[in-house]
């Protein structure tokens, strides 16, 4: 016990502070925006095989129905974001700059958007099997920004077992503040949920995690904690990337992901606390998930803050709603700081993967075009940030020499989940995330091809 | 010591005689008559890894596009093997969209290469298929064939082209593809948008309007994705004939002397500074 407290708060080594600048909308509650004159739904916005359309162009849909079906197990399906006609069936443009396959939808002005579709269910009866088709009927995805099909990390293969369920409510990005608020507003959605995903996994325990940072929803769901369940409220240091889930099973019950492998290989699931909100909603109610909270800050807004709406809200009509700052803004990021992209249109929609919307101005960056890049020093900086305990710094230097197959051979670059902090901290202002990135494309088509 | 010397080097002088691997000596004699670039357009792991193919007679001389004519023949003959030249192949770029004519949406600030440029929103760029322009492709080219023109486009000098490949690899939107000499008809463009689309981000886009697949034989070309696609299968039946009416002249034809020609329907671009941004 003693020594315990004198340990502090649980967390991993290494990793960085970045600033956190969570001010402007944390004690913000979630507004909601009204719906756009278009709304674009990609087929893709999550990982795995593209839904397939079941609607077309010039036919009316309801809000809340399905619009696009599973096309396998690790897909999931698509719900109608509003009602109104779907105006076309065909490319646009989406977040990473390619135009892929999408249903375009013109919201009825005058519709009472009500949601019509589903049918009350009492998840007890449901066996595990059925529980997690039951996740797929929802469409849910990770919505921490990994847009990974929740029902697909239920489904445990043969001969493994989950114990702990953790509920990650970390949100170590700056800027982004949705789980957040999300904890303060809807801790039961989180519990019911939790215990959803607990009963498909058979699990013994859930550990919701939460940063220092937030003492408010620690306390709401400290509060709120179901009784007679094996739930329980961890507090973690504030550090990024907290929020990154082998990070976090290290820090809660002191378990190593292996190299390649996945959470449920030491017997642990991690869930974003967004996604088990959606799920504790929606599926009691076999609904389909059309909306999510996206925080929009950033100094390039004038009315920063949560906003909950619909799936294929275009940017540009999010940014006018929230007074956007044309003149002086010099960048627009999906997700926040350290792990989004920045965007080239704003014409691209939110997505079920989209946690954040920042817009910074020049004063944010100052420098960001005549950044001089140095050489290595040697330093070792980048090393003692990387919570994959990998080594940016010869990294680095084979992918200048586009060494990719050593890359991944002997120094483990797959490993890297791109979270950022060697670059963050180089002295030197070496882009090495950006290399990883390019090298990991690189590796992958490569292994694609051959 | 000396006594260590002496018995170490008769250890050595023995390894050398009893470990000694016979080697085809004619290998060495391949090797000095190939360009050594060791560019691996042969298929090859280079050069060395050549030879011992063409004198194991698993792979023809010929089969080395960087090599010069005169030395292919000289190989043959010194091996008595038939030189099995190939039609001589070149890179060639599937776009047409430098700045003066493509749109660029967003100033990208990141680095400057383009496969980086590629995995952040595609770099800015309008077409969501063209050309980034950050010259990846001249950096990788061993022999120098590719230049960038002054609106970003790189250009490749046929005449040093190897067909190695690198630019193919390394073109993170798959522009580049290798094609034989006699490949005339060309579509300069990839873009799949519908035809307004695609002609609002870039002014000599393939709109896939489906004229040149009327006027050129039948089956040559089709519009597959709003593209029009050359089925070079049937290239002896290629003509000029396609290109007369493309109105935006992203089909050309591409001539010995003269280089790409444009069709007389297609409009002129007479616009030489690059579009403004947005």
């Amino acid at each position: 016990m003693l020594l315990s407290s004198l340990r502090g708060n649980k967390t991993f080594s290494h990793g960085i502070h970045p600033p956190e600048n969570k001010e402007a909308t944390e004690g913000q509650s979630i507004r909601r925006l009204p719906f756009a004159p278009v709304l674009i739904v990609p087929l893709s916005q999550h990982t795995g095989a593209p839904a397939k359309p079941i609607v077309r162009a010039g036919q009316e849909v309801v809000r809340g129905e399905p619009i696009a079906e599973a096309a396998g197990f690790v897909s999931v399906p698509m719900h109608a974001p509003a009602t109104g006609v779907v105006e076309r069936v065909g490319l646009a443009r989406d977040a990473r700059g390619d135009m892929s396959p999408a249903i375009v939808i013109r919201p009825y002005p005058a519709a009472s958007q009500h949601i019509l579709y589903g049918a009350e269910v009492d998840i007890e009866s449901l066996s595990r099997e059925e529980l997690i088709r039951a996740v797929q009927a929802t469409g849910v995805v990770g919505l921490g920004g990994a847009a990974f099909p929740t029902h697909v990390k239920l489904s445990l293969p043969e001969g493994k077992s989950v114990d702990t369920i953790i509920v990650n409510g970390c949100e170590c990005e700056p800027y982004l503040t949705t789980d957040h608020r999300v904890m303060i507003e809807t801790p039961e959605d989180i519990y019911k949920g939790a215990r959803i995903v607990m009963r498909a996994m058979g699990a013994q325990r859930v550990i919701v995690a939460v940063e220092t940072n937030k003492p408010d929803a620690a306390e709401r769901l400290c509060a709120s904690l179901p009784t007679g369940q094996p739930f329980s409220v961890e507090v973690c240091e504030t550090k990024y990337p907290q929020g990154a889930e082998k990070m976090l099973i290290k820090a809660l019950v002191n378990r190593e992901v292996p190299s390649g492998g996945l959470p449920l290989d030491v017997g642990t699931a991690v869930f974003n606390v967004a996604t088990l909100a959606q799920i504790g909603n929606l599926l009691p109610k076999r609904q389909g998930l059309i909306e999510r909270v996206v925080t929009v800050t950033g100094p390039g807004v004038r009315k920063p803050g949560n906003y909950l709406m619909a799936l294929g809200t275009p940017l540009r009509f999010v940014l006018n709603e929230c007074g956007y700052r044309g003149d002086n803004v010099t960048q627009i990021i999906l997700g926040g700081p350290m792990m989004g992209t920045a965007v080239a249109s704003p014409d691209i929609p939110v997505t079920k993967g989209v946690t954040g919307i920042l817009v910074l101005t020049k004063e944010d960056l100052p420098g960001v075009d005549g950044r001089k890049v140095y050489a290595c020093i040697r330093c070792g900086t980048c090393v003692r940030s990387c919570p994959m305990h990998l080594n940016p710094s010869e990294l680095g230097l084979l992918a200048r020499k586009r060494e990719y197959a050593e890359m991944v051979d002997r120094y483990h670059l797959m490993d890297c989940f791109e979270c950022g902090c060697c670059s963050y901290v180089c002295p030197s202002n070496i882009p090495l995330v950006q290399y990883f990135r390019i090298a990991k494309a690189v590796s992958r088509k490569r292994k694609a091809n051959a | 010591m000396a006594g260590l010397g002496v018995s170490l080097s008769a250890v050595l002088a023995l390894a050398n005689k009893r470990l000694h691997v016979e080697e085809d000596p004619r290998i060495d004699l391949v090797e000095e008559m190939l360009p050594m670039a060791n560019c691996g357009a042969c298929g090859t792991a280079g050069c060395r890894a050549f030879a011992e193919a063409v004198v194991a007679g698993e792979l023809p001389p010929g089969k080395c596009t960087v090599n010069t004519p005169e030395m292919i023949d000289r190989i043959a003959r010194f091996l008595g093997v038939d030189a099995g030249t190939q039609e001589r192949r070149v890179a060639r770029l599937a776009c047409a969209g430098g700045a003066h004519v493509a749109r660029t949406r967003a100033r990208y600030q990141g680095m400057q290469t383009c496969r980086a440029a590629a995995l952040v929103s595609g770099g800015g760029k309008g077409c969501a298929w063209g050309c980034l322009g950050l010259a990846d492709c001249q950096e990788v080219c061993d022999f120098g064939a590719i230049t960038m023109d002054e609106h970003g486009l790189p250009v490749v000098d046929e005449e040093k082209c190897t067909a190695c490949g690198a630019c193919v690899e390394v073109c993170p939107r798959d522009l580049f593809s290798l094609h034989p000499v006699s490949h005339r008809l060309w579509v300069a463009c990839k873009s799949q948008a519908r035809g307004e689309e695609a002609e609002a981000e870039c002014e000599v886009a393939c709109t896939g309007c489906g004229r040149c697949a009327a006027d050129a034989a039948p089956g040559l070309i089709t519009i597959l994705n709003n593209l029009a696609t050359v089925d070079y299968r049937l290239n002896e039946r290629a003509s000029v004939d396609a290109i007369q009416r493309c109105p935006t002249g992203a089909i050309v034809w591409l001539d010995e002397d003269v280089g790409a020609i444009k069709g007389p329907a297609a409009k002129k671009i007479l616009r030489k500074n690059p579009l403004p941004l947005g």
